[in-house]
């Protein structure tokens, strides 16, 4: 091991998990130190910020995140996430914090019917999350969006909160891929804490496999957030 | 034995992307006239005597992983068993009983 590095971000790995080693890849890039956590754990390893990845955890059975919110770890990242932990939802992570009631609404196939694959063009809508803070408010960047079950959906009254608060943080741009309402890519819970967001910035953080490193950002913020609060 | 169902629907104002497809496919197929909305149908075998208490409690069940209340609603109801062969005599024509319950 060298030595000590940022802080500790946990990436919990489902069963169908896809994209957890991309995740802790990415940390590790923007010098953070990765954390696998087991979604059968019963704790978080002090970890200072946990992160949902995407993929098919549970086989989607039932409905996307339905299964996996009832996981082991998941009573551990309730808890600390309403305590105030960072905690990022990344596509199927964001399906999973819906089902479990940290974010509002919910996430439904996509109203094109087809899976969706492409680099996504977003405007980032606050940067007063720990997850935003190193991006300019309004800045337009380009994630990977993949994703057959990406359709934000929530009631009128959720809707005119989530805007109304400043809660929607990431919002599609140059076309709406998968009829989100309002296009809303990603939002925040009320204490900011809690992000969800459908496109996936850990595959946005290397020359070689992107057409942007956007995705840095939001790891270099939650370190920033991380360090800044020690 | 008892036999409980759980129809699982999209709410009415939620676009249900599987619903429409299949209303297109009917279409094309000379079904006219036919729009779909598509849920799921789960049969739960539950030991012991469908008590109120019992039936509160798979209600519970229902709203707490089998829908999700924020896009769906879900009906529970109680179905009678079809005869095993041998009782075959004294079975009642399969009948659902009425103890349906909206929610969601």
């Amino acid at each position: 091991m060298g030595p000590k590095i940022g802080p500790k971000i946990g990436v919990v790995t489902f069963p169908g998990s896809l994209d957890d080693q991309d995740a802790l890849r990415a940390i590790r890039l923007c010098e953070g130190e990765p954390v696998p956590l087991w979604h059968g754990n019963d704790t978080l390893d002090d970890v200072e910020a946990v992160i949902l990845p995407g993929g098919f955890s549970y086989g989607d059975y039932l409905r996307c995140g339905a299964i996996s919110r009832f996981a082991p770890v998941m009573t551990e990242v309730i808890k600390s996430a309403e305590s105030g932990m960072p905690v990022l939802g990344i596509c199927n992570g964001f399906q999973i914090l819906c089902e479990a009631h940290l974010l509002p609404g919910a996430l439904i196939r996509n109203d094109v019917r087809v899976f969706v694959c492409k680099d996504q063009d977003l405007r980032v809508e606050s940067v007063d999350t720990p997850w935003t803070s190193e991006f300019t408010q309004g800045q337009e960047i380009t994630l990977v969006l993949k994703s057959g079950e990406g359709g934000y959906v929530a009631d009128e009254e959720t809707l005119r909160r989530l805007e109304g608060e400043g809660q929607v943080i990431f919002r599609y741009i140059n076309g709406n891929p998968n009829g989100s309402y309002n296009d809303i890519a990603g939002i925040c819970n009320e204490r900011g804490n809690v992000i969800g967001l459908m496109p996936h910035p850990e595959h946005n953080v290397d020359a070689l496999t992107g057409p942007t490193q956007d995705g840095r950002s939001v790891f270099s913020s939650v370190f920033n957030f991380l360090t800044a609060k020690v | 034995m008892a036999r409980v169902v759980v129809d699982v629907m999209p709410k009415p104002e939620i676009l249900d992307p599987q619903g429409k497809a299949v209303t297109g496919a009917l279409a094309r197929l000379g079904f006219a006239g036919i729009s779909v909305r598509q849920g799921k149908r789960f049969e739960l075998d539950v030991e012991g005597d469908l008590t109120e208490d019992r039936l509160a409690e798979l209600r519970r069940a229902a709203e707490t992983l089998l829908a999700n209340t924020v896009i769906e609603t879900f009906n529970v109801r109680v179905e009678e068993l079809p005869a095993s062969p041998d009782e075959e005599d004294q079975g009642e024509p399969a009948e659902q009983a009425e103890l349906a319950t909206q929610a969601g």
